[in-house]
């Protein structure tokens, strides 16, 4: 018998999970508890010491969590993942794995916003140093890298106008500076792009977008590619150096091609404590299993959306890499063949009042701050998302004053497309 | 055989087969690698020997050291050896005059000596490379999806909870076997670099 690789689909739905051993349930159970008893004093200390596998207590591991961690990292080709809180609490844990006080990190200019002020407020606080290049100009990327450089960090899907990043030519960059690629990949999810295959070290998700995709649990995290080695130069002591605080077990040595994500789990989330809820994980997962049918529905009403929109007298311009005439289609057919995602922006001829107007007197899309629901959602990200930036950043992170984002979620087109008409046209 | 990737089912049938294990470089210190290994590999039921001339006459949990594979003096199944790439060869030279020859010779992840793996595959001995059979047994088994590790196989079937000292079926769906195909590039690259 060959080994065989499952599809997408069956790997969305069975990825992670089994029976459960006790009950037989075979929904994933709801581990919520706090604390797992130990067999005897040995087995603490076996646990407690990074020796056998098992469960201690929730801020480090869940039975339902790691469900979830094993289905993620299988989708995106990974080695092993850890699930987290909320995205930004993905952030943080993999930098702190990486950076010192001091250090720096690349970072593409165009980014959700609140990545952009954890990047430069947050992570300033910490003596970790953004430098921010243009995902446009790959250069920029080659002449941002310092000897400080620890790492680059891009969004595969940008927000907020679903802009296309070139992964493998920045990992290109990544490799020849000897740093790692972390992709954001929230807004493609692994049915779109999988960036461990264009070259990405980790991965990051928000947990609370598509792949979760109903609205209703924050979450994030963090997949291991496996790909990076850590043991050169001392340059991650996190990884490659003896850690007090495990009697100086080397994590590289001893776990190989998934020490990151032990590395976050054990020195990251268990230090810094944003653990994420079992019941989330639960609901997340539940996401999940319907993925590749959620994200293609996403995807053709995004297409017929921002075709509609294109064709609009009071439209001025429509960012959508879907569009053929788009300056992003061609890495779109490259990266996103299946389609190029559901969250993008739009400007009206009439500019702000115009945008303020349209939100206004939509009846189904709903006007919050999230995307990757299963509802359609509006936003005005120069006042609500990216408004803590000054003028010329939001021009330059896409989210300019006359720009509207929408994320396009799973109802009938016809349905969106006669909202958006009466909203435009009255 | 192809030593950058493993199909799963020869790292199956080499953990369902052999009894008797081994460990040369074996450490009684409780933060090394060989630690756990030992430890883990004896709750599920092997039977390990612990190979090292530096702590003859001490024990590691409950089994007496050797100083070298031919003091064993009784058969045994597979060497799993825990000693850099650099010191593979010498190993392989003495298990190849075993009298019976171990099944299996197995080398820690890090190491890896294509020379040493050729000479013992001539002689009928199965070889594994920059791997660790606790990973592995733990992968295979799913036990190590606790830890947010991708096991890579897949099962409908209900498991027994696992208890310490029993043996675990490894025998679930495999999904695409050995290492996920990127971290299997970057050992290759890796290895062709070094």
């Amino acid at each position: 018998m060959s080994d065989r690789l499952p599809g997408f689909s069956t790997l969305a739905v069975h990825a992670g999970a089994q029976p459960d051993p006790t009950t037989g349930a075979r929904a994933t159970p709801i581990y919520q508890t706090t604390s797992f008893v130990f067999n005897d004093a040995d087995h603490a200390a076996s646990l407690f010491g990074l020796q056998a596998f098992g469960n201690i207590y929730t801020r480090i591991g869940n039975p339902t969590n790691a469900v979830l961690e094993e289905r993620v990292a299988a989708l995106e080709g990974g080695t092993a993942a850890l699930a987290v809180a909320s995205g930004h609490a993905a952030q943080v844990v993999v930098l702190q794995q990486l950076l010192q006080p001091g250090d720096e990190f690349i970072a593409a200019r165009k980014l959700y916003g609140g990545s952009i002020n954890q990047f430069t407020h947050a992570f300033k606080s910490f003596g970790w140093n953004v430098v921010w290049a243009d995902p446009d100009d790959i250069a920029s990327f080659e002449r941002a890298v310092t000897p400080r450089t620890k790492a680059i960090f891009i969004e595969s899907i940008a927000n907020p106008a679903g802009s296309i990043t070139d992964i493998e030519a920045i990992s290109t960059v990544a490799r020849k500076a000897g740093v790692p690629l972390i992709v954001d990949n929230t807004l493609a999810s692994p049915y779109l792009i999988r960036p461990i295959d264009h070259g990405a070290d980790i991965v990051v998700h928000s947990l609370t977008k598509f792949l979760g995709g109903h609205g209703n649990s924050l979450g994030g995290i963090i997949v291991d590619a496996g790909t990076f080695d850590w043991s050169t130069g001392g340059k991650y002591p996190m990884l490659s150096e003896p850690r007090p605080e495990y009697h100086g077990i080397r994590l590289q040595e001893t776990f190989g091609n998934f020490a990151f994500a032990i590395a976050c789990r054990v020195l990251g989330l268990r230090d810094l404590g944003p653990a994420l809820s079992p019941f989330n994980a639960f609901m997340i997962l539940t996401g999940i299993e319907t993925l590749p049918l959620r994200m293609q529905k996403h995807c053709d009403n995004a297409k017929a959306i921002a075709e509609f929109l294109a064709g609009h007298p009071a439209v001025a311009s429509v960012s959508y890499a879907g569009l053929a005439n788009d300056k992003y289609n061609q890495l779109a057919r490259k990266y996103a063949p299946k389609g190029a995602g559901a969250v993008f922006t739009f400007s009206l001829k009439g500019g702000y009042d115009a945008g303020v107007s349209l939100v206004s007197k939509l009846q189904l899309f709903s006007h919050l701050a999230n995307v990757g629901d299963t509802r359609s959602l509006v936003i005005h990200p120069a006042s609500t998302t990216h408004s803590q930036l000054d003028d010329a950043a939001k021009i330059k992170s896409g989210a300019g004053p006359d720009v509207v984002r929408l994320s396009i979620g799973i109802e009938d087109k016809e349905d969106l497309i006669a909202d958006l008409e009466q909203a435009l046209g009255a | 055989m192809n030593h950058d990737s493993y199909p799963d089912n020869y790292i199956r049938g080499i953990l369902n087969s052999v009894k008797s294990i081994a460990m040369v470089g074996a450490s009684p210190v409780n933060v090394r690698p060989s630690y756990f290994a030992f430890k883990y590999l004896a709750q599920r039921g092997y039977d390990m020997i612990p190979v090292n001339p530096g702590h003859v006459g001490k024990e590691l949990l409950g089994k007496p050291f050797v100083a070298s594979l031919r003091d064993i003096g009784r058969p045994i199944d597979m060497i799993d050896i825990f000693r850099n790439s650099s010191h593979i060869m010498p190993v392989v030279e003495e298990a190849l005059t075993l009298d019976p020859l171990p099944k299996v010779i197995w080398m820690q992840l890090g190491a890896r000596d294509d020379a040493a793996a050729e000479k013992a595959e001539a002689a009928g001995i199965k070889v594994v490379m920059n791997r660790c059979p606790k990973i592995e047994y733990g992968r295979l088994s799913s036990e190590i999806s606790w830890m947010g590790v991708n096991s890579r196989t897949l099962s409908s079937k209900r498991p027994p909870a696992p208890t310490q000292g029993m043996r675990l079926s490894l025998n679930r769906m495999s999904v695409g076997g050995g290492d996920t195909a990127a971290s299997d590039r970057a050992a290759k690259n890796k290895s062709e670099q070094g």
